[in-house]
């Protein structure tokens, strides 16, 4: 596995990309984005470069706006304000089914399994833009039928091994242990063959050393597919950890962006998160 | 166990494509045996007139179960107006086939034409209805279904179709309206329904269109397509961010279930002189659906059987006089707490088990009795 450094360096639009990134287009450039919801500002003047390979964290106390960043980016809300460039295109007024064919993949924070369905069939609905085969073919079961499915169930088992759920692909996804199915869905993300995979809360219910594993996961996610990770994390450990950029939002708006080192030490971090000093009441 | 997952992926994998090439083929074996038995026992003259009578029927309702559950087993939409598209199958097809009695004068070749034409007029229903409404979020379908289903028989009802040596007439509450020449006759007489139709549906051909309705049905779910359509049912939200468009698959379960309605329906308004439009009210729409759900959502072999059974049930209890509906209502109750009742479903599965280990005794030692 390639080394990288932990170099950063500054960018007009975003405080720091990853040396390596730096003179590549960035894979998400997000400019003053904003969102209103009747009178009430969820989202505003939200600005975010992302690099090709670059793993960034996105924190905040609860109700600051993550998940709802995390659904303009895919589309389930349209921007009040703003854009959103996806390798130089911008995704306004595109679906979400159409953004995520154009790169961008997501699990949820209360996980969206097809809980009915198996582990391994989760996976190849995530592939479904690259099963290469049209319906006419499969309503009548013609060669290129069976040749699609045999490709896509070993492509599919490929990537429940990488996430290590192999011995789990015939399991109903709805009876998985919880951690487990936070780790099918990231395969399932990952089968959409994303350049940028938003992770909202992979660790929540996670016990220390499931997180510990999560960790290096979600490093070898980066280096084998080399691409973007976007995380929303409570676990500051895994962010510190984990992540090269982080932003700091709250009521909406950045309060904060850096690498973990000067996040740890932003004042207005703090003061987001533990409140204010001159209160006396650090909560 | 663990060991050997990583060495035994493709017998796992293949085990499973096993299990579904398995309930496939069991799905069409029933159906082929079920229709040899008929065959003979018709041959053999065993079987009585009533049940006779039944025989393409049951072969119309079992499409018809098999499609809906495409929409509401498999889709998870709920449609109420499945009659309706019957009932434009059926009415379409009754007059091609009049119309084209001198075009086609082969039976079999102008069944097939109308049950064709009658698919494709109910696609086009299926895709005004589902365009719209499709693309809401809620029983929306339901509703505008169940409309769907009163609307066209109302049409039906008062609609009337002639057809004379200039060709077809169509007017709207009254005969006077079709101004037909004298030679003209009557296809379709609003309250009245179709009249003068030669009945040229045969159980063969109701056969052959439930083995195609498998074929596409079975195929369609076991596909990327078919799982997309369950993804959607299973979580909307996450397969849209896994880049599937709800919408038009959504869409595509619809109008191929609307289809097999109205080639059914063609069957059926072909199997009898005089089919009336009261037929494909909502009672209609109803008993579709309770063939799907008890036979189970998404289970096509359930829906066969169910359809099968509760076709006859009423033709076999014709002993029972008054009681036979209220003896249809405690089956189908009986039917519903089995299938449905955790305690109960619990306890078949205490015995299937039993049956099971049983079962893998047996084999397991006839294994060794074969090695030693």
């Amino acid at each position: 596995m390639a080394e990288y450094s932990k170099k950063m360096v500054k960018v007009p639009t975003y405080s720091y990309l990853r040396e390596q990134d730096a003179d590549k287009l960035p894979v998400l450039d997000v400019r003053n984005l904003g969102i209103d919801f009747g009178g009430l500002t969820a989202v505003d003047s939200f600005n975010m470069t992302i690099g090709p390979t670059e793993i960034s964290g996105l924190i905040g106390p609860n109700g600051a706006g993550k998940t709802t960043i995390f659904n303009l980016l895919t589309s389930v809300y349209q921007p009040t304000r703003g854009s959103i460039l996806l390798r130089g295109i911008d995704t306004k007024g595109m679906s979400t089914h159409k953004v995520t064919r154009m790169g961008i993949a997501r699990t949820f924070q209360n996980i969206r399994l097809f809980t009915d369905m198996t582990a391994m069939d989760n996976v190849k609905v995530g592939m479904h833009k690259d099963i290469k085969c049209s319906f006419l073919s499969s309503l009548l079961r013609l060669p290129s039928y069976y040749k699609a499915e045999k490709a896509a169930d070993k492509k599919a088992m490929e990537l429940l091994e990488f996430m290590g759920l192999a011995d789990v692909a015939d399991v109903k996804a709805g009876s998985l242990p919880y951690g487990v199915q936070r780790r099918l869905e990231i395969a399932r993300a990952l089968a959409t063959n994303p350049s940028v995979l938003l992770l909202d809360e992979p660790a929540a219910g996670m016990n220390p050393s499931e997180t510990a594993e999560l960790t290096e996961q979600i490093r070898r996610i980066r280096d084998t597919f080399q691409i973007a990770i976007i995380l929303i994390e409570h676990d500051m450990n895994l962010v510190m950890n984990v992540c090269e950029g982080i932003v700091v939002v709250n009521y909406g708006k950045i309060i904060a962006k850096g690498t973990p080192e000067q996040i740890k030490d932003d004042p207005a971090v703090i003061e987001a998160y533990l409140g204010k000093k001159e209160d006396g009441a650090a909560c | 166990m663990k060991k050997n997952i990583h060495s035994m992926n493709n017998p796992i994998r293949s085990l499973w494509n096993n299990k579904t090439r398995r309930t496939t083929f069991s799905t069409y074996a029933v159906v082929i045996v079920a229709f040899v038995i008929m065959q003979l026992l018709d041959s053999a003259g065993m079987l009585s007139y009533a049940m006779r009578g039944q025989l393409i029927p049951i072969c119309v309702y079992i499409v018809l179960a098999i499609s809906l559950n495409l929409v509401v087993g498999i889709s998870g939409e709920l449609s109420l107006g499945h009659a309706g598209f019957m009932g434009v199958g059926a009415f379409v097809g009754a007059v091609t086939s009049t119309a084209l009695q001198g075009l086609i004068p082969d039976a079999t070749l102008r069944l097939v034409f109308s049950m064709v034409l009658g698919g494709i007029f109910a696609a086009i229903m299926g895709l005004i209805i589902g365009i719209p409404v499709l693309r809401l979020r809620g029983d929306y379908l339901a509703i505008v279904t169940l409309a769907f289903g009163e609307i066209i028989r109302n049409i039906a009802n008062n609609l009337y179709v002639g057809m004379d040596e200039k060709g077809l007439h169509f007017a709207f509450l009254s005969e006077e309206g079709l101004h037909m020449s004298d030679a003209g006759k009557l296809v379709m007489a609003g309250p009245r329904g179709t009249v003068n139709i030669t009945p040229i549906a045969t159980f063969l051909t109701g056969f052959i269109l439930i083995l195609i309705t498998l074929f596409i049905v079975l195929n369609l779910v076991n596909s990327k397509e078919g799982r997309a359509i369950k993804a959607i049912r299973d979580n909307r939200i996450a397969a849209e961010s896994v880049g599937i468009n709800v919408m038009s698959f959504k869409l595509k379960a619809f109008v191929i279930s609307a289809i097999l309605a109205g080639m059914a329906g063609a069957l059926y308004g072909l199997s009898m002189s005089n089919v009336t439009s009261v037929k494909f009210s909502f009672t209609t729409s109803i008993d579709i659906l309770v063939f799907v759900v008890l036979g189970g959502m998404g289970n096509i072999l359930g829906s066969v059987i169910a359809a099968t059974i509760l076709t006859l049930l009423p033709e076999l209890m014709r002993p029972l006089a008054d009681y036979r509906m209220i003896m249809y209502a405690i089956v189908l109750i009986v039917v519903m707490l089995f299938t449905w009742s955790p305690k109960l479903k619990g306890a078949i599965e205490v015995v299937t088990g039993n049956l099971k280990e049983w079962l893998g005794k047996l084999t397991n030692k006839k294994e060794v009795g074969t090695n030693g």
